[in-house]
């Protein structure tokens, strides 16, 4: 514990050490903020609620966690740090640990810094704040998966770029999978259980029960399932370099 | 005496490259061991084994008894290790980065100050402490480097080209940093430079192909080359012929050789019998013949003519 802590430390100090951090926050911010706003229809729906802000969580994350994620393994592997960080007495397992919960609380606290929707609600009518604290927290669970998934093929890679694009489209076929376009492609020649589920798999599902205020305990078991999964996969595929 | 790094029949590939075939080796407490061999001889990949970073497909290693692939954690914390290139975080300045390594190292509070500090000081840090390491020269990132290695003060000390690409002080200063602290500690230093290994290194290895083609002092190593202690003379031209049958003629020589002529004068060399000694017996030649010597030097042999003899010798013996 004691070594994943010390690995989150440098990296949270590595993302607000570099512009990165800054830019990140910024954007991810606005971004937020401008789709809830013009394309949520946030003032038309005359509601006092959250929900055309969180909307746009998955299809913001699809593009802003893989870049957090690139980073993570390859700029290591590009940079000759691993070598370093490697022959450190702490095993793969911390060190993953440790940077994925560093980008995790990055991301953690750009979300946080959403917080002027909340107040902008709060002012305008009386939103239901449990609904909300569950969407937070739906969204958070979701980005850490992405991260996961992300870090998990950083790991494959030297080159930042394919990291990003290999990331983001697993993480758009994990979104996408509850909807017919990856559905129908299934159904056409795959027996129905392997459908559903496919169709289980969905970010988005899990995620909009969860933004209905819905926490269930399967979702949030799908959600640690995935980050552990990924995170084991990294494991692996980090001690697999040691070996080729 | 304590053998304090064991290499056991190492062997790695990657692909369909045999980077280290065979390695054997065991250094002591006290001794300080240059590796050396041309590039892609298997160098690096023996040393990322070693402190376990590559897992060999075949063999062991061992630092201070513990086999590194068994036990990862404990053998790390008994090693130091300087990775080529000397790679740290850009965006640390070298206190926050070496603050990270002692925390990693198990070191904390008054503790942790006091290591960092002294490996400040001891690496002639101390003027750059605050700037991003990105920002740093090549000779003060390899200080860092250095400082990494050294903070815990372990007993294994590895080292990839540790003066690589820095100044004549700098190599100076790094060199009397591996002296100082050769005495309880088992070092072992890659490098191509053969005043490093004369300096610095109680015994080398020559590893080629990834084999181990030569072990021993720098000494017996340079006593391998057929121009250790060879004696080249300039002179007149026209005293060529007569000086080099006189030269032949003696006991000791081997081989006359006429290296180049310029300006009406030629250089000539006389190659030593194997473990001779010929520059007193050139050296009274020369006066009881009064020949006028423009020139007199004793060869020592390079260890690029060391490299090219051991490893072309061993490749010519692979291919018969």
């Amino acid at each position: 514990m004691r070594n994943i802590w010390i690995i989150t430390k440098r990296e949270l100090g590595a993302y607000f050490g570099t512009p990165l951090a800054y830019i990140f926050v910024v954007i991810f911010v606005a971004l937020t903020g401008a789709f809830a706003f013009f394309i949520g229809n946030f003032f038309e729906r005359g509601q006092a609620d959250l929900q055309p802000f969180f909307a746009y969580h998955p299809w913001l994350y699809l593009l802003l966690v893989p870049a957090i994620a690139m980073r993570l393994w390859a700029e290591e592997r590009k940079a000759g740090t691993i070598e370093l960080l490697m022959t450190l007495p702490i095993s793969a397992t911390e060190a993953i640990v440790g940077k994925f919960l560093a980008a995790w609380i990055f991301i953690g606290i750009a979300l946080l810094l959403t917080f002027p929707m909340w107040i902008t609600v709060n002012i305008l009518g009386n939103p239901d704040n449990g609904v909300i604290l569950a969407s937070y927290i739906g969204s958070f669970l979701m980005a850490g998966a992405f991260l996961a998934i992300g870090s998990c093929v950083s790991a494959l890679t030297k080159n930042q770029v394919i990291a990003f694009i290999v990331a983001a489209t697993i993480c758009f076929l994990m979104v996408m999978s509850g909807l017919q376009l990856v559905l129908g492609f299934f159904r056409s020649w795959a027996p129905s259980f392997i459908v559903d589920a496919i169709a289980s798999m969905s970010f988005l599902n899990h995620f909009e029960l969860i933004s209905r205020g819905v926490i269930t305990l399967p979702s949030l078991f799908f959600y640690f399932s995935i980050i552990v999964l990924f995170l084991f996969a990294n494991v692996v595929v980090v001690e697999q370099r040691k070996a080729a | 005496m304590a053998v304090l790094v064991e290499a056991d029949r190492l062997r790695k590939s990657f692909g369909p490259i045999l980077a280290v075939e065979d390695i054997s080796l065991k250094v002591e407490k006290g001794e300080v061991l240059g590796f050396l061999g041309p590039n892609g001889a298997g160098k690096s990949t023996t040393m990322k084994m070693l402190t376990g970073f590559l897992e060999p497909d075949a063999g062991r290693a061992r630092i201070c008894g513990i086999n590194v692939a068994e036990r990862p954690k404990e053998a790390k914390s008994r090693l130091g290790y300087l990775p080529e290139g000397a790679p740290a975080y850009g965006d640390m300045s070298p206190r926050s980065f070496l603050n990270f390594i002692a925390e990693v190292r198990g070191f904390d509070g008054a503790s942790k100050v006091a290591h960092v500090d002294v490996a400040i000081a001891r690496t002639g840090l101390e003027g750059v402490e605050t700037q991003r390491i990105e920002t740093l020269s090549k000779g003060y990132k390899r200080r860092v480097g250095l400082a990494q290695a050294i903070l815990h003060d372990p007993e294994v000390l590895i080292m990839d080209e540790p003066t690589d690409g820095l100044d004549p002080n700098q190599k100076h200063h790094v060199r009397s940093l591996i002296t100082e602290m050769a005495k309880d500690k088992a070092i072992i230093v890659s490098t191509h430079i053969l005043e490093e290994v004369e300096a610095v290194c109680t015994r080398a290895v020559v590893i080629d192909h990834g084999r181990i083609v030569a072990d021993g002092t720098a000494e017996a190593l340079q006593r391998r080359m057929p121009y250790h202690n060879a004696v080249a003379i300039r002179i007149a031209v026209s005293e060529a012929d007569r000086v080099a049958g006189a030269l032949a003629a003696l006991a000791g020589v081997a081989k006359v050789e006429r290296v180049a002529a310029m300006n009406g004068h030629i250089r000539l060399r006389a190659l030593p019998k194997p473990g001779a000694t010929i520059a007193a017996d050139v050296g009274a030649l020369l006066r009881d013949q009064s020949i006028v010597v423009e020139e007199l030097l004793i060869e020592r042999g390079k260890l690029d003519d060391v490299f090219r003899e051991i490893t072309t010798s061993s490749e010519g013996g692979r291919h018969a």
